[in-house]
C-alpha cells in the first residue's frame, strides 16, 4: 500500500502528516550527529541516531515534530536520540508552537547505552508534562511496525492526544520479554491475534488509552492530527488527572480479572472478537461507541 | 539495606505507616521540623498497574489534603511487573499516570525527593523516583536497566569487551556512580542519611518554583563528563 503509515519511513511520515513541503529538519544527517557510544562498541551508527526532528506546519499552524525511525535499532532511545527529543521540547517551551507532534516507533531504551536511554526517557516525560502545563499541546501518533514499548510507551501516555492504527501496538513490556520470563502459557508471543488483543490499537481505543483509531493510511493519521489540533488539548491540571485516576481505578474494578481483550469485549456486550478483528477502523469506532463509554466509566 | 533499616536511618524522629504491605508502603514522617509524605517500594517490588495506581492515589491525596507537603520516595524495585494481565490493563498508562501526578505535585509546590536504598531497575524507577526534583541513592544501592551478562547475550557483544569498556564509559553498565556521572543523581549518600535528607529538603524548599521546575540533568551530566553528547545536541537544537 503506497499510502501505508506502517510501511513509511520516519521522514516519509513527517512529510505526509505535516503540510506538503513544510518540514525543515533540525540537525540533518549531513550534520553528522551520531551516537559516540555505538561507535565505541563497534556497532553501526545512523547520522540521525534514529530520530528525525524539525519544524513544520499542520493545517497552516506552526508545529514542532519528532519521528522515530524503527528501521534503526527498532527506534530505541540512546543518549543522542533522547537529547534530540528533549531539546525539541525545550524549544517548544520557548517558541510555543500550536502543537508538538511525536511520531512514535520504538522498543524503548537502547540497551547499548541503557543508562543514557533510561535517563533520557525520564527527561522527555518531565519535559512533555512541563510544556503541557505551559499550554503546549502534544499529539502522539502510533502505527509503526516496531510498536511503542517500554519507556516510549510511558512518554506516549504523557501526551494530550494519541492517534493509533489497529496495526500499532502500545504497551510496556513486549510479549517476547514476558514469554521469556514466565513461559509461553503466560504470553505466547507467536500468537499474533493475541498480541494485538493485548496491545493493539483496537483494544487501546475501547479502553480509552487513546483518543483516535484510524486506518493504516498516512492521510488518516494527518486528518486525525488536524482534528486533534482543533479540539484535543487537555489541560495538565488536577481536575483532568483526577478524571484519569477515576478511569484507571474503575478499569481495574471492571476488568482486573481479565487476561485477554476477548473477555473485556464479551463483558461489554460487543460482537465476537473475530468480527471485531475484521472491521475497518471507522466501522469499529461506530460499533464500539457506547461500550467504550462504559469501559472508560463515563456512561 | 532493607525497608525497616532505611526507615530507621532516615527518620530518627520516627515515622507512622498508613499502609504497610510486603512490597509497598506509605505513611508520614517528621523531617527538618515538618511533616513529609513517604511512599515506598520494598523487597525488590515488581511495579504493576495496581501498585502504580495506589502510589498515584497517595500523591493526589497529598496534593488535595496537605498542600505543599514534601514527598519522599524510597525505592527498591526490580522493574515493571511482567504479566500479560498488567499489559492488558495498559501498565504503561498506569505508570505514566503516576509520573504525571508527581509532576503535578511539583508544579503545585511540593518538593519531591527520591532515594534508592535497594535496587532500581528500568520502568519501576522511571515513573517513581526519576521524576523527583532531587534523586539520591545510598552507596550500596544499585541502579540499572540490565546486567552485563544479559546485555552481552542480547547485543552479542562479548562480555569481556563490555567489562573493559565499562571502566571508561558510564553509559551502559549498572551502578549508582554511573548515574551520578551522567547527571541523574544529585548525590550518592554515605554516613548520616537523616541529616542528608533534612538538608536536601531544606535546600529544595529554599529554591524558587521556577528553579525547581527546570530539569538540569543534561547540564550536570556535561559538567561531570558523563553526557557530553547530549549537551552538544541540546545546545545545537536550541540555537537552530
Amino acid at each position: 500500500m503506497a499510502n501505508s503509515f506502517l510501511e513509511a519511513s520516519a521522514r516519509e511520515r513527517v512529510q505526509a502528516v505535516c503540510d506538503a513541503g513544510s518540514f525543515q529538519e533540525i540537525l540533518k544527517p549531513s550534520d553528522r550527529i551520531s551516537s559516540p557510544h555505538m561507535a565505541l562498541l563497534e556497532q553501526p551508527v545512523a547520522f540521525d541516531d534514529g530520530v528525525v526532528i524539525g519544524r513544520a506546519t499542520l493545517g497552516g499552524a506552526p508545529v514542532l515534530v519528532a519521528a522515530q525511525e524503527g528501521e534503526f535499532l527498532g527506534g530505541a532511545i540512546g543518549e543522542v536520540h533522547g537529547a534530540k527529543i528533549t531539546a525539541l521540547i525545550a524549544k517548544a517551551i520557548k517558541e510555543k508552537p500550536s502543537a508538538v507532534l511525536l511520531i512514535f516507533e520504538s522498543g524503548g531504551v537502547r540497551l547499548h547505552e541503557a543508562n543514557a536511554g533510561l535517563i533520557a526517557v525520564s527527561e522527555i516525560m518531565r519535559a512533555v508534562c512541563a510544556a503541557r502545563a505551559q499550554g503546549v499541546q502534544f499529539i502522539g501518533l502510533i502505527g509503526g511496525a516496531a510498536g511503542c514499548f517500554g519507556g516510549t510507551g510511558l512518554i506516549a501516555r504523557c501526551c494530550d492526544v494519541l492517534i493509533m492504527s489497529e496495526e500499532g501496538r502500545l504497551a510496556m513490556s513486549g510479549p517476547e520479554v514476558i514469554e521469556t520470563v514466565y513461559g509461553v502459557e503466560e504470553f505466547d508471543s507467536r500468537d499474533r491475534a493475541l498480541v494485538w488483543r493485548v496491545s493493539g490499537g483496537k483494544h487501546r481505543y475501547v479502553m480509552g488509552d487513546i483518543q483516535a483509531l484510524v486506518a493504516d493510511e498516512v492521510d488518516a493519521f494527518r486528518n486525525a492530527a488536524l482534528a486533534a489540533l482543533d479540539s484535543g488539548k487537555v489541560g495538565f491540571d488536577l481536575e483532568n488527572l483526577e478524571a484519569e485516576h477515576a478511569m484507571l481505578t474503575q478499569r481495574l474494578e471492571q476488568f482486573g480479572d481479565c487476561r485477554d481483550a476477548k473477555e473485556i469485549w464479551q463483558r461489554l456486550g460487543l460482537p465476537s472478537a473475530e468480527e471485531l478483528a475484521l472491521m475497518p477502523a471507522d466501522e469499529f469506532v461506530r460499533a464500539t461507541d457506547s461500550a467504550r463509554n462504559v469501559a472508560r466509566g463515563t456512561r | 539495606m532493607n525497608r525497616d533499616q532505611v526507615l530507621n536511618a532516615l527518620f530518627a524522629d520516627g515515622w507512622k505507616a498508613d499502609y504497610l504491605e510486603a512490597d509497598h508502603f506509605y505513611g508520614r514522617a517528621r523531617v527538618a521540623n515538618q511533616e513529609v509524605t513517604v511512599i515506598g517500594t520494598s523487597e525488590k517490588a515488581e511495579v504493576g498497574a495496581d501498585m502504580a495506581l495506589t502510589m498515584a492515589r497517595v500523591v493526589i491525596e497529598t496534593i488535595r489534603q496537605r498542600p505543599g507537603e514534601p514527598i519522599v520516595f524510597l525505592l527498591d524495585t526490580q522493574g515493571q511487573r511482567l504479566r500479560r494481565r498488567d499489559e492488558l490493563m495498559g501498565l504503561n498508562g498506569y505508570m505514566a499516570h503516576l509520573a504525571k501526578v508527581v509532576e503535578l505535585a511539583r508544579q503545585r509546590g511540593h518538593v519531591i525527593l527520591s532515594v534508592v536504598y535497594g535496587e532500581a531497575v528500568s520502568g519501576g524507577y522511571i515513573s517513581t523516583g526519576m521524576m523527583a526534583d532531587a534523586c539520591y541513592a545510598l552507596a550500596d544501592a544499585e541502579i540499572k536497566v540490565m546486567n552485563l551478562p544479559a546485555m552481552s547475550r542480547i547485543t552479542k557483544i562479548p562480555l569481556d569487551h563490555l567489562q573493559e569498556l565499562a571502566k571508561q564509559s558510564p553509559v551502559f553498565s549498572p551502578g549508582v556512580e554511573n548515574y551520578f556521572r551522567m547527571g541523574h543523581l544529585d548525590a550518592v549518600w554515605q554516613g548520616d542519611y537523616a541529616a542528608q535528607l533534612a538538608d536536601s529538603i531544606t535546600r529544595l524548599q529554599a529554591r524558587s518554583r521556577e528553579e525547581i521546575g527546570k530539569d538540569r540533568r543534561i547540564e550536570r551530566g556535561v559538567e561531570r563528563g558523563g553526557r557530553t553528547a547530549a549537551g552538544v545536541v541540546l545546545e545545537r537544537v536550541l540555537a537552530n
